[in-house]
């Protein structure tokens, strides 16, 4: 493989003349002269490579090492090292989506791996090959929801759910006539008498989040009968961390689960790539989008794995596709699934709990010692919201003494701006959070 | 090609049987051979209000999926639920497998469909 074609203007010509026209802009000819770019591109000209090098060492070089205590949907987990080793294989991470897919046994079976632990952990039947991140898996599960219930034209979405997700699912809803609604919410957390009162047959779905944005595990007992009452799906979104010890989507009978699988063996990045997992009950797999890998056995009797289900999508349902997203996530994923296989369903409980517990552990210390009020007294996994007065300045305080003290609400709700989102991981040691302690105490005052 | 003289038949190649008020439809010999091997069929909802000629609910064969119109007008009160785990019986039983059955609000709607004299015509200029 070439890391760079050069392409001479004589090579150019050649091909222009080829392909029988006179000139490049005369390849884009078909786009409308208002859209075409008229100036050239604002690009420095080209250094040499060993300035590149040092460019980039420099940029490099400010980035600063700080203990993470953020989350807010990326999460700074422990990953075994062999889940780096096995991404940087060549023949996983330069292979682009297998066309011809049964030749590539190894990726299938990753696929197949993945979406085994998915249902595993949800409790769902089905699951797909993985989707970008929990925000498109909350689109396209209400987009399965809006396709069940064709007559049905309204999604309740609760008001705690990750802005995030609530603005991908603008954005996927403009143009199509479905309305989305808020649930109201009650002390941080979905208030279910306000689905009772708003509930009827035109809605197609209920898209609810736990551990919602604040972190606050939310109460769903009695919502799944509700719901299903009315004909709608419920569609759950979980942290798939909190399922190694909260209940799964399936106990609160969730017709569709979702989320993103950061979590596990991803690194939080600069809040990117995660993995969308969506899984759901047998009876709904047609509508699923993406892809479906499957176990069966070669002609020899040998164990081997085949695309089942790729149904939705432009080689069979064409122009009536109703999802249009083809592509998984499948080196990010195989990354989850190595990262699951690793720590085993053991490990997964071990990580669970100790960020469940440690979380706890500096809540405690935080509310108690400090005087700190939590936005709301609700129940939380691994993250919970404080409000912490002048916040913007206590987090770059802690910031530029080494301490990443958590996500400030303010940037996604104006009136939040003293709320703090605070996560806490097994990776992080009692020492680290007491030292997170001492350092807002001195900042507080 | 099997065009049975007790159904009415859509341009759209569905056909209708009529047993007093409702109307069981499925679709045609013709369509289930063109299409070729049937491997779902989505159910439509019971209850549901529909309009004739509208989109009830739609087909996948491995080469296409295809939507099933309602030749008629009233509400869907029965569903072909052996279809959920049989699909191939469209293709196999053409004029057996009913995919859904409708209580008819307009019986006049069923003079304007085809009878099967007219159908075949149809099928032999298409």
């Amino acid at each position: 493989m070439f890391s760079y074609l050069p392409q001479t203007e004589k090579d150019i010509k050649e091909m222009l003349e080829v392909i029988g026209v006179d000139s490049i802009d005369e390849l884009f000819k078909d786009i409308p002269k208002e859209i075409l770019q008229k100036t050239p591109l604002n690009i420095p000209k080209g250094i040499a490579e060993y300035e590149v090098y040092k460019r980039m060492t420099e940029l490099a070089q400010k980035n600063r090492q700080g203990l993470s205590f953020m989350g807010s949907g990326s999460y700074d987990h422990i990953i075994p090292s062999v889940v780096g080793h096995v991404l940087q294989m060549p023949n996983f991470y330069t292979a682009y989506t297998p066309y011809q897919a049964e030749i590539s046994q190894g990726i299938l079976q990753s696929i197949f791996e993945f979406q085994t632990l998915i249902c595993e952990l949800t409790g769902m039947e089905v699951s797909n090959a993985s989707l970008y991140d929990d925000h498109t898996a909350a689109s396209e599960a209400i987009t399965m929801a809006v396709n069940t219930r064709k007559k049905a034209d309204r999604i309740l979405v609760s008001g705690t759910i990750h802005p995030n997700t609530r603005a991908v699912i603008e954005t996927f809803f403009s143009d199509i006539p479905v309305k989305i609604e808020e649930i109201k919410t009650e002390n941080y957390v979905t208030s279910l008498d306000a689905v009772k009162d708003t509930i009827d047959e035109s809605v197609a779905a209920v898209l609810i989040q736990t551990p919602n944005f604040y972190g606050w595990a939310e109460d769903l007992t009695g919502l799944a009968d509700l719901v299903h009452e009315h004909k709608a799906l419920l569609i759950i979104s979980s942290n798939p961390m909190s399922l190694g010890i909260l209940k799964s989507q399936a106990d609160w009978g969730a017709d569709i689960a979702i989320g993103g699988t950061q979590p596990f063996g991803l690194s939080t990045y600069f809040g990117g790539p995660s993995v969308g997992y969506i899984s759901t009950s047998t009876k709904n797999t047609r509508k699923m989008p993406g892809r479906i890998v499957g176990q069966t056995k070669d002609v020899d009797g040998k164990r081997a794995f085949v695309l089942t289900l790729q149904a939705r999508e432009q080689h069979i349902k064409r122009q009536r596709a109703t999802s249009n997203i083809c592509s998984n996530q499948a080196l990010a994923a195989m990354g989850s699934g190595i990262y699951l296989s690793t720590v085993g369903w053991k490990g997964l409980k071990e990580a669970s709990s100790q960020s469940f517990q440690k979380a706890h552990y500096l809540y405690k210390r935080l509310t108690e010692e400090l005087g700190l009020k939590a936005i709301a007294e609700q129940d939380f996994f691994n993250e919970f919201t404080l409000v912490i007065p002048d916040a913007d300045r206590v987090l770059t305080d802690m910031e530029s003494q080494g301490i990443f003290a958590g996500v400030g609400l303010g940037q996604f709700f104006p009136d939040l701006k003293d709320a703090v989102s605070i996560a806490v991981t097994e990776k992080r040691t009692k020492e680290e959070m007491d030292a997170y302690v001492e350092l807002m105490k001195r900042v507080l005052k | 090609m099997n065009i049975p003289g007790d159904l009415k038949y859509t341009e759209g190649h569905e056909w209708v049987r009529v047993e007093g008020n409702v109307g069981y439809v499925g679709i045609t010999d013709h369509a289930q051979h063109e299409l070729g091997d049937i491997v779902y069929v989505e159910l439509p909802e019971i209850d549901t209000e529909i309009e004739s000629k509208e989109e009830a609910t739609n087909i996948e064969s491995v080469k296409a999926a295809a939507p099933v119109y309602s030749p008629v007008s009233g509400k869907i009160v029965k569903i072909n639920e052996d279809l959920e785990d049989n699909s191939e019986l469209m293709n196999t039983d053409a004029y057996g497998a009913y995919i859904f059955a409708v209580e008819m609000s307009d019986l006049s709607e069923l003079d304007s469909l085809m009878d099967a004299d007219a159908y075949k015509e149809f099928l032999e200029k298409e």
